[in-house]
């Protein structure tokens, strides 16, 4: 039982980052309907970012632990996020109406774009950053066995629950995100009623690379080790996520990312590490070929 | 001329080309102007906040230079709009015999050195893995992100009949084909009927599943070591050795030539360039079967072949299955010319590549296919001593061909059936 | 009427949710019929061309398709391209065409089932046997005619979007034909048609129920279609049918005039529905 608690607490550590990549994914899909290839790799880039941040930091003497992660939240956040905005308006606006396979190609040259240029900006070695939260709450303990739940995994939780519930409030009720319905549903007709489309369409990348830079930061503070390569199995997962939860829908990507972090956690605690992969993608054939529009997905009536 | 860049025009380029370098200060800043070094300290900080300048200045130099350029080409004087000449039948086949003659002679050219046919070689792999894709993507339009695993299952299937049984090549060969479109149709089964895109995540984790029990399961596969010592191919049973260990005629024995290392790899290229001329043949000739047009007809329409008693699902599935029947004979070619395999060599960019081939080339065309893989994979090639900035263009040029010609290098889709009256026939009661 | 019905439709209901778009429909089109489904916007018609040709499943109610040999299908058991197979091919208010295919290809898709057969599933095909060319040449034949029907033989080898929207409307009828079917379902073929390709419509669609002995059965606004045409007619508002019979009888049902354009406008209504007001 105890067991099973800590590898539940991981399980949604995990999962909060796969869902907060997941959103992204899953709202650019909603308006633009291209899977943004390069959004693992951007949450990569929040990762670096927020490393650097913390070295900066280091460097001008702020050392206190709340602050500095604050303002590296803000620093990541800022920077990625003009990543998310240049990499839609240079690569993929430019091929909005044209066939379906060009955005995702273009998408996929820009992931190894920048998986290169952080490798040849960066070196292509792991880079470990040490501890800079410890301390957890022992929540029981049988035996020798503790069930732990750290400060930073709190931390990751909440921020995460935070955000979730800032993003279902604006979706509902800001205009920018009745602009961002309404785009969803007919481009066309939310142009000729005045939405600025291509404006909202930028504002969602954006917040996608915004949300995937505060991913970056968690998992760089939780693992402590990052390379120019994360982007890649993290961000499939996190598109397996956002399909499993049925793509489109926010609340939906916030759960396939807990599921795919819970399958994964437990996997590898109970089964076998090597895998967890195959398990995570396993749990998404089934879901598909059971629920065609994921778990949260609205069913759709096909238009004939 | 002069008067088409007036004043104001170019400072609105300045200022379009001023913003731009702003943006790559931003993108610069973090990741260019600071470098994360590892010591025995642990992590600290390069800082070179000079590349942040040089990024700006060549970003702001390219975008004027550029925009510049598009507004003189645009007002360039044009009398009338040139009409589009389409490339006619006849020239396009000329242009393929022409090709497939420069293939088969460029062993015998003179510049044809060990590492240009070993280069054509690879390139030839390729072409063949796009014309096997191309079933699958261009012409059916389904959308697979893991064709690389067909591939691998082509690769060890090889190498591991080859090494527990003893098989040759040409009985591996088929065998291998038809190990991969049973993989084809086992995952193509269930996740056929899911839309195009749910279509693609599927394939891309069927994709990584492959290679991760390729790593996993090393009793079978080696693990990450992979196998090595795979039987090289031998001419029709004579093998291409210097001396045959169990006495057996060698090939140059028997042809009476000195030994040289080249005839194994001429025979290599003959041998891709015979499988790739058999995967083009066999898809301008299905093309033209009723299987070949329910493919590009699901392609444009799936509910309307609904409507007309095709079976998507089996339609599908047989194009999948064929397309990864390409795949694993090209794998088993290329274990036997490697001879070492490993799950180093079916990593995602492998798939990303070959989709990446397909749709430049122009989905569907066969041409286009040969030309996409010769800038995507040869010239990389040649520029190998760059080896750390040859990813990097090959991502920047993956998106600058696609932002350039978003259809592909060449579009033009040849009709499979000509009836050819542009005049109305006599009319003929044809009975219903 | 004494001849077993091609298409018998019993207490067909199917809910969207909460909506009730087909409210225990029951209707019956006879063979060799030009029978006509009419109703205002929204009244469910192509819902059930839908259930009928098994895009959609209903929640109750029975299909059943006859062929003039006897064997019957029960349609909503079946898939969509079962249904066609058997002999139900329909096509599309908002066409459905293959638009990079050429003309022609069109119409050989359409015979895919008796090609594919004939290519013993492309290996025949592969080799070029006789009995596969033979066939493909029957297959032609039948296309080449059906274009020439439709008007269509000069422009046999160009992109299907890139004809005219009518040629489109006519294409898509001449590719139905050529699936053999015994009943063609046509969702408002006359859509956007002008006068006098509407005429020339109405002349197709009788030859096809005069010389080839097919059932019909269509969903049509343009009354000026319906009236000359059909043979019967069912009236649907709000997923249930309000009236049917000959065009003359519902011509002069109160029930339906009322549907249509409501009691107050009864003079433009009938103007309607005796076709010669302008299209619904």
């Amino acid at each position: 039982m105890a067991y099973f608690l800590q590898q539940l607490i991981n399980g949604i550590t995990l999962g909060a980052t796969y869902g907060l990549i997941a959103i992204g994914y899953t709202m650019v899909y909603g308006i633009v309907g291209m899977i943004n290839f390069a959004h693992g790799d951007i949450y990569m880039i929040g990762a670096f970012v927020s490393l650097v941040g913390f070295l900066l930091l280091g460097a001008l003497g702020i050392t206190w632990v709340p602050l500095a992660c604050l303002l590296v939240l803000l620093f990541a956040v800022g920077f990625t996020a003009v990543y998310g905005w240049t990499v839609e308006r240079v690569a993929y606006r430019p091929l909005r109406g044209s066939q379906r396979l060009a955005p995702l190609i273009s998408a996929i040259g820009v992931s190894i774009v920048l998986q290169n240029f952080v490798q040849l900006g960066q070196g292509a070695r792991v880079k470990p950053l040490p501890p800079m939260i410890d301390g957890s709450f022992e929540l029981s303990s049988s035996g020798n066995f503790h069930v732990t739940i750290s400060y930073l995994q709190i931390g990751i939780i909440l921020l995460t629950v935070a955000l979730m519930a800032g993003f279902t409030y604006m979706i509902r009720f800001t205009g920018l995100g009745r602009a961002q319905r309404a785009a969803e549903q007919d481009k066309t007709m939310a142009a000729l009623i005045g939405v600025d489309v291509d404006r909202t369409i930028s504002i969602t990348f954006i917040i996608g690379a915004a949300l995937a830079a505060v991913a970056g930061l968690m998992v760089t503070l939780y693992y402590g080790v990052i390379d120019f390569y994360i982007g890649f199995v993290v961000g499939i997962k996190a598109f397996t996520a956002a399909v499993l939860g049925g793509i489109g829908s926010l609340p939906g990507a916030m759960l396939g990312g807990m599921l795919i972090g819970l399958i994964e956690a437990f996997w590898s605690g109970y089964f076998s590490i090597e895998y967890k992969n195959v398990a995570a993608f396993a749990i998404l054939v089934l879901v598909l070929i059971f629920r065609p529009t994921g778990l949260l997905g609205r069913p759709e009536i096909e238009k004939v | 001329m002069e008067g088409a860049v007036s004043k104001t025009s170019i400072v609105a380029l300045l200022r379009d080309a001023g913003a731009a370098a702003i943006v790559a200060a931003l993108l610069a800043f973090p990741l260019l102007g600071f470098r994360l070094v590892d010591s025995a300290q642990g992590l600290s900080l390069d800082t070179r906040l000079i590349w942040v300048v040089y990024a700006a200045a060549v970003v702001f130099a390219g975008r004027f230079l550029f925009s510049l350029a598009r507004v003189l080409y645009e007002a360039r004087p044009r009398a009338v709009a040139r009409p589009k000449v389409a490339v006619p039948g006849r020239a396009r086949y000329l242009v393929g015999i022409a090709l497939i003659a420069v293939a088969l002679l460029l062993p015998w050219l003179p510049f044809a050195d060990r590492n240009i046919i070993d280069k054509a070689t690879l390139i030839l792999i390729y072409v063949m893995l796009g014309w096997g894709l191309n079933i699958v993507v261009g012409l059916a339009g389904l959308l697979d992100l893991g064709y690389v695993a067909f591939y691998a299952v082509g690769a060890y299937s090889y190498a591991l009949l080859s090494q527990h049984f003893g098989l040759s090549f040409w009985i591996c060969l088929p065998l291998a084909g038809l190990l991969a479109a049973s993989f084809g149709v086992a995952l193509g089964f269930p996740v056929l009927r899911l839309r195009g895109d749910y279509l693609a995540i599927v394939t891309l984790g069927f994709g990584e599943i492959v290679r991760e029990v390729l790593i996993n399961w090393g009793a079978v596969t080696g693990g990450p070591n992979g196998i090595s010592g795979i039987q090289r191919p031998s001419f029709f049973g004579l093998p291409m050795v210097p001396a045959s260990p169990d006495g057996a005629t060698t090939f140059a024995q028997f042809f009476h030539l000195a030994f040289s290392p080249n005839h194994r790899i001429i025979f290599l290229y003959y041998l891709i360039l015979a499988l790739a001329l058999a995967t083009n043949l066999f898809t301008l000739r299905i093309r033209r079967l009723p299987i070949g047009r329910a493919w590009e007809a699901l392609r444009e329409d799936e509910i309307a072949c609904r409507s007309l008693g095709l079976n998507p699902t089996m339609v599908k599935l047989s194009a999948f299955a064929i397309g990864a029947t390409f795949a694993g004979f090209a794998g088993s070619f290329f274990a036997t010319r490697q001879g070492f395999i490993s799950p180093e060599s079916f990593t995602f960019i492998e798939s990303a590549i070959i989709l990446a081939i397909v749709v430049l080339g122009g989905m569907g065309s066969q041409i286009g296919i040969v030309l996409a893989a010769f800038l995507l994979v040869g010239l990389p090639e040649w520029f190998r001593d760059l080896e750390q900035f040859r990813m990097l263009a090959f991502g920047a040029a993956m998106v600058l061909i696609m932002l350039w010609r978003p259809q592909g290098l060449l579009s033009h889709r040849e009709p499979t059936l000509r009836l050819g009256g542009v005049k109305p026939l006599p009319v003929k009661e044809a009975g219903a | 009427m004494m001849v077993a019905p091609v298409l018998s439709v019993e207490h067909l209901t199917i809910r969207f949710g909460g909506l009730l778009a087909i409210d225990d429909l029951s209707f019956e089109a006879a063979p060799g019929d030009i029978t006509a489904l009419i109703g205002p916007n929204g009244a469910g018609k192509t819902t059930v061309f839908n259930c009928i040709t098994g895009f959609y499943k209903p929640d109750v109610g029975r299909m059943t398709f006859r062929r003039e040999s006897g064997e019957s299908f029960l349609l909503e058991r079946m898939d969509g391209f079962r249904i066609a197979r058997a002999g139900v091919v329909r096509t599309f208010q908002n066409i459905r065409l293959f638009p990079g295919m050429s003309v022609i290809e069109n119409l050989m898709v359409a015979q895919h089932v008796p090609l594919m057969r004939a290519s013993l599933y492309s290996v025949a095909g592969f080799l070029r046997l006789r009995r596969y060319l033979d066939v493909e040449k029957q297959a032609i034949e039948r296309a080449r005619y059906w274009l020439d029907k439709t008007g269509l033989l000069d422009q046999a080898d160009v992109p299907a979007g890139s004809l005219p929207y009518g040629a489109q409307r006519r294409l898509e009828i001449a590719r139905a034909m050529c699936a053999g079917p015994s009943l063609l379902c046509l969702d408002e073929p006359a859509a956007g048609l002008n006068p006098r390709e509407s005429l020339a419509l109405n002349e197709l669609l009788l030859s096809i129920r005069d010389e080839h002995g097919i059932s019909i059965l269509l969903i049509e606004h343009d009354m000026s279609v319906v009236m000359q045409i059909s043979d019967r007619i069912v009236v649907l508002e709000q997923g249930r049918k309000i009236s049917q019979g000959t065009p003359d009888e519902v011509r002069s049902d109160p029930e339906v005039i009322r549907a249509y354009l409501g009691v107050e406008d009864e003079e433009t209504a009938v103007a309607v529905l005796q076709g010669q007001g302008a299209r619904g």
